[in-house]
């Protein structure tokens, strides 16, 4: 693993954190929206907060893609999980809102399931049909690395 | 009624999820190490790599899918429950999915991580 791998999983987790929490609260304030208007997904797709949360989205998908291509999916998924306990710590100590003792559990889960995958290898399958040798070879290193 | 179409709308999102993941996981597989290819031959090279995947394709509408399932979720049901129900069903799903269709070795680790965060984030929506 290098600080730019890092790196790429710190994009992931924030940037979704961030689109989430930005299109939960657009969603509130547009309303509900209905299969029969579907006028009121347009109007819901012009509020700010809904279209900032898109483009963080989009953000979170390219380094979702980028994480994906050098590390497995059930790799991926619990280290990036890490955004729900920003939220948390965000809602606590920014928003000074209460954080239930169950809510400071479901952190504890959280970060002990990224401990117990961030010990592990990055990659175990091999679909790199062209870049096979290149793959081994970043094993290797990220082996060597650890 | 209301809370039949909430629970509808989680397993619609959470199975549009888990296809979309694996196949997008699989596309970017088959493009391999975007760091490598990048510094190799450039960005535009790995954009035309990745976008010559089909199962790329096939990925981002079935995370449409769930997008817009989520939305129409939201509008219906309350938000403390849309979004952890799914998003922990994803967590499970997905450790099953890419042990079958990815061939990812989901050893005791991986297994205890994925169980761990999904419970973790269930609880964080109490």
């Amino acid at each position: 693993m290098t600080f730019r791998k890092y790196l790429v999983l710190a994009g992931v987790t924030v940037f979704a954190a961030a689109g989430d929490s930005m299109l939960s609260h657009g969603m509130k304030q547009a309303g509900n929206i209905s299969l029969h208007n579907l006028a009121s997904v347009i109007v819901a797709l012009t509020n700010p907060w809904v279209a900032a949360g898109i483009v963080l989205l989009l953000a979170f998908f390219a380094s979702y893609m980028n994480a994906l291509s050098w590390a497995d999916l059930t790799y991926v998924l619990p280290a990036t999980s890490l955004g729900y306990v920003l939220l948390a710590l965000a809602a606590r100590f920014v928003l000074h809102e209460n954080v239930s003792p169950l809510r400071w559990l479901g952190i504890a889960l959280i970060s002990g399931g990224v401990g117990f995958v961030a010990g592990g290898p990055a990659l175990t399958s091999q679909h790199h049909a062209e870049e096979t040798e290149q793959v081994v070879a970043t094993a290797a290193a990220s082996g060597a690395e650890r | 009624m209301n809370q039949l179409y909430t629970w509808g709308g989680i397993l619609v999102i959470v199975l549009a999820s888990v296809v979309g993941d694996i196949l997008l996981a699989r596309a970017m597989k088959q493009v391999g190490d975007v760091h490598a290819l990048w510094r190799r031959a450039g960005l535009w090279s790995v954009v035309g790599k990745v976008l010559s995947k089909p199962n790329f394709f096939l990925g981002v509408m079935a995370m449409a899918v769930a997008f817009f399932s989520l939305l129409f979720s939201l509008s219906w049901g309350d938000v403390s429950l849309v979004a952890p129900a799914a998003a922990s069903l994803t967590f499970i799903g997905n450790a099953f999915a890419a042990k079958v269709f990815l061939h990812e070795k989901v050893d005791r680790r991986r297994w205890i991580a994925a169980v761990l965060v999904a419970a973790g984030v269930a609880l964080l929506a109490g």
